[in-house]
Order: C-alpha cells, then structure tokens, then sequence
C-alpha cells in the first residue's frame, strides 16, 4: 500500500478544509462581491485592494501575522479566551480563518466580475415588473451570475487544497487535525521519503488538473448556450 | 577636479576591495544560525572575506545541497547528514568534523511555569507542547526520546505541535500559541549567560547527543579558513558561551 494511513488521513482533512471554506466563503463573499459591483461609493477602491490582498501578499505573512493574533497575546486570542473559548492555533478551525483570508480574492473578484457583468439593464426591467431587490438578486442577478459562481467555487477550492505557508505557520502539523497534504507532502520530501512524496503530489496534481478543466469547459459551455 | 578625483579614488578603492575579499555561502542549521552569525562577523572582520549565510532546517539543506545548491561548507544540527553528503561524494573527503554538541531545553516564556525537574510534563496542566518535528529534525528526535524516557509519549501525543524546524518551535512557543516547548538552549540563552521565564535544562543522559558537524562542499580557500577558525579557541569560546557543549 503505497498510501499510509496519515497520508489519506492528510487527504481527507484537506478536502475537509477546501469544502468548508469554500462554503463559507461563498456565503460571505456573495454578499461581498454584490457590493463592490454595484457600489458607487468613493472609497470602494479601499475595500477592493483589501480584498485582493492575498494575492499578493506572500503566504508566510499572512501565516506569521495569524500565528501572533490567534495567539493567546493577539486581539483574536483574546476575544476568543475572554468568551471562553480556546486560542485557534493549532485547530482545524483556525486552519479554516486562515483559509477563508486567503482564498478570499478567488472567490470575491470572480463574483464580482459576474455581478458586473450582468449590467444594469435586467435588473432595471425586473424592477418595472414590480420584483423586489431580494427578488432581483435572486432570481435575476444570481442566475445570470452562475458561471461566476462556478469559476469562484473552483478556484477558491482548488486555491486553498494548494494551500501550504499558511498551514505550516499556525497549523502545527497535528496528525488528524492540521496535518494537510501539503504539509505531509512537504515532510516526505525533507525526509527523503520520495516515494509517497510523488504519490501524493501526483494525486494533488491530478485533482487540481480535473477541477480546473472541468471549470473552463463549463464555462465554454455557458458563453455558449448566452447571446 | 578634485571631486572626480575623489570619485575616482573610491571607485578604484571600491573595485580592488571587491577583487580582494572573497565571498562563501555557508548552509546552517538553524539552531546554529545566531551563534554563526557571530562567527561570521568575527571572521569578516579579521580577514575582510564576507560570509553568506543560509539558513533553514537541516534535511532540507541537505537536499538542496544534493541538488547542487552554490553553498560552499555547511553547518548541520546531526552528524548524519554530512556523512552521508561525504559519502555520495558531494563533500570533501576529511573536512568533516563536530563542531558543537547541541543542549536540548524545555523552556517557556513564562516565570514559574516550568519547574527545574520537569514535572510540569506529568502534571499535563498544559493545552499545546512544541516540538521540532523528530522525523526531520536531531532537537526533535531528542524531544522524543526524553518523552518515551519518562513515558509521556504515548500521553501527550495529542498536544504536541511539531515545527518544521527547531525555530519554529521556538517560535510556536514564543508567541504564547504552545504554552511550553522543547526548545534549543542556545535560542534562549542571553549573552550573559542567563535565561528568561522558566526552564528545565534536560539531563544530557535522556537523550542521545546531538553532535553537529561541518563539512566543506567545495575546495575553497576562504572556506576553509573559516571551518579552522570555527576550530580556534576563540570561536570555540563563543559556541560554548552560546549554550552548545563543545567537542
């Protein structure tokens, strides 16, 4: 058996990881994303760069930056013990802000650029037809935007199964927990273990290929099937 | 007229230094990489050579080294790594040799949370436990082996946080995320020998050295100028002071 039992354990955790931030990503993101294509105030540009951020911005930064506030010390930390909780570091859950900050760009800007794509115009004569905004948004706005969706989902999965300097600064490489298949990948290699090194990689390689391919032949699809 | 000549003095001043002074890129182990830096200023100042350096986890280096990374000598935290470089050929038959003894400590930045003997492990009062990673790190193998002594391996499996390397750990720990952390003597010592918040310097009986060696990856004469001053009194003096035992 070429796969150990931590390594699929690793592999399940980074799908676990990619599903739920996805999730959560597209619930605050939607709302996110519909504000800044629809927004005319000034200071917008502000709320975009932020946005954008991650993408920029090397991991270890974000990583390092999480580590001190997800700390016991940190603003996070804090908040979290005066209610109670317990620090994020090293939990799955932390695992999953760190995610979120970082994929965020790949899932807003896609459903911007969606949003914005869809124009004034529909919503307008949904309007005359007496549909309320909620309305429009959802059955006007939001089918009009699905390839956005799609293209955010993908990518803002796709971007955090790949996800590694984030993980390896708050994560602590908790077999079961916070151990992703980057990290084991990672920990193969430096170990010499080359074998289950490009065992892994490949299924990484393999998954992302698929997902990215399944993403731009749908989207194909749809530029087809709308004028 | 006199500023071109002053510009073309410095120019001149400048181009034969650069021709003079040599430059090596020295691999480190991370443990190491404060105490070298010393080393490296010392030397730098003696002899105007400039030395690089390179630091990150020493299976990692070591990989990289056997792809063939421009590092000229490497400083690794085990003794199994330069001899395994010496043997596929990559170093310098005969530059291998100890340059330190690394000292394992169990430290936490807060007064009164470690006890000298240690018990603090038992007693469990504690969420996470940083470590280096044993299966690529030699302060990490040690980690484990002064667990599995006192029994708690199998215990504290849960709490454990492993760094990639043995400067993450400490970071771990440092910045209050891991509560106590087996970490290297020498990232805690102060210059004046004494050390913050609370500790238990591990019996060296617990754990099997870790010797540290150096080896040279290029027939270079600068750098081998520096591994014999490394070798010197003085340098020795100052690994010693830095918390390593010296061979």
């Amino acid at each position: 058996m070429i796969y150990g039992n931590q390594d699929l354990a690793a592999l399940l955790i980074t799908l676990k990881l990619a599903t739920m931030t996805t999730g959560i990503l597209l619930l605050t993101g939607t709302p996110l994303a519909w504000w800044l294509a629809r927004s005319r105030r000034r200071f917008k540009f502000i709320a975009e760069a932020v946005v954008a951020l991650p993408l920029v911005l090397p991991p270890t930064v974000l990583g390092f930056y999480l580590l001190i506030a997800l700390g016991p010390h940190g603003p996070i930390g804090a908040i979290m013990t005066a209610m109670g909780g317990r620090p994020l570091a090293f939990t799955f859950s932390g695992l999953v802000i760190g995610s979120a900050i970082y994929s965020l760009p790949f899932v807003v800007q896609p459903l911007q650029d969606a949003f914005t794509a869809v124009g004034e115009r529909p919503l307008e004569v949904a309007a005359t037809l007496r549909a309320s905004p909620i309305d429009r948004f959802f059955t006007v706005a939001v089918p009009l935007a699905r390839p956005g969706f799609l293209t955010a989902a993908v990518l803002g999965f796709a971007h955090t199964l790949g996800e590694f300097g984030v993980v390896l600064m708050i994560g602590g490489n908790i077999p079961g927990s916070t151990r992703v298949i980057s990290i084991a990948i990672y920990d193969h290699v430096e170990s010499l273990e080359y074998g289950q090194a490009h065992a892994l990689s490949a299924i990484l390689l393999l998954f992302s290929f698929l997902l990215l391919m399944t993403v731009y032949g749908l989207n194909h699809r749809f530029k087809r099937v709308r004028p | 007229m006199t500023i071109t000549r002053t510009a073309m003095a410095m120019v001149v001043i400048f181009w034969a230094a650069t021709a003079a002074a040599a430059e090596i890129r020295v691999a480190v182990a991370s443990n190491f990489i404060t105490t070298i830096r010393i080393l490296g200023k010392r030397f730098e100042a003696k002899t105007g050579n400039r030395v690089r350096l390179v630091s990150g986890s020493t299976g990692k280096l070591y990989a990289q080294i056997r792809n063939g990374a421009p590092l000229t000598a490497f400083f690794a935290a085990d003794a199994r790594r330069p001899r395994m470089l010496e043997q596929e050929g990559v170093a310098l038959a005969g530059s291998r040799f100890t340059y330190a003894f690394g000292r394992i400590i169990l430290w936490s930045p807060t007064a009164g949370r470690v006890d000298h003997e240690g018990r603090v492990l038992n007693r469990g009062d504690f969420r996470y436990l940083s470590l280096a990673n044993p299966k690529l790190a030699p302060y990490g193998r040690a980690a484990e082996q002064i667990l599995r002594h006192r029994g708690l391996w199998q215990t504290l499996h849960g709490r454990m946080v492993r760094g990639e390397n043995i400067g993450q750990a400490f970071q771990f720990v440092n910045s209050g995320n891991a509560e106590l952390g087996f970490v290297a003597l020498s990232q805690v010592i102060s210059a004046d020998g004494g050390i913050r918040g609370s500790f238990w310097k591990v019996p060296r009986t617990l754990y099997d050295p870790i010797e540290q060696q150096a080896v040279l990856l290029r027939d270079n004469r600068v750098a081998r100028a520096f591994l014999s001053f490394v070798r010197s009194d003085t340098a020795m003096a100052i690994i010693k002071k830095s918390g390593y035992a010296i061979p």
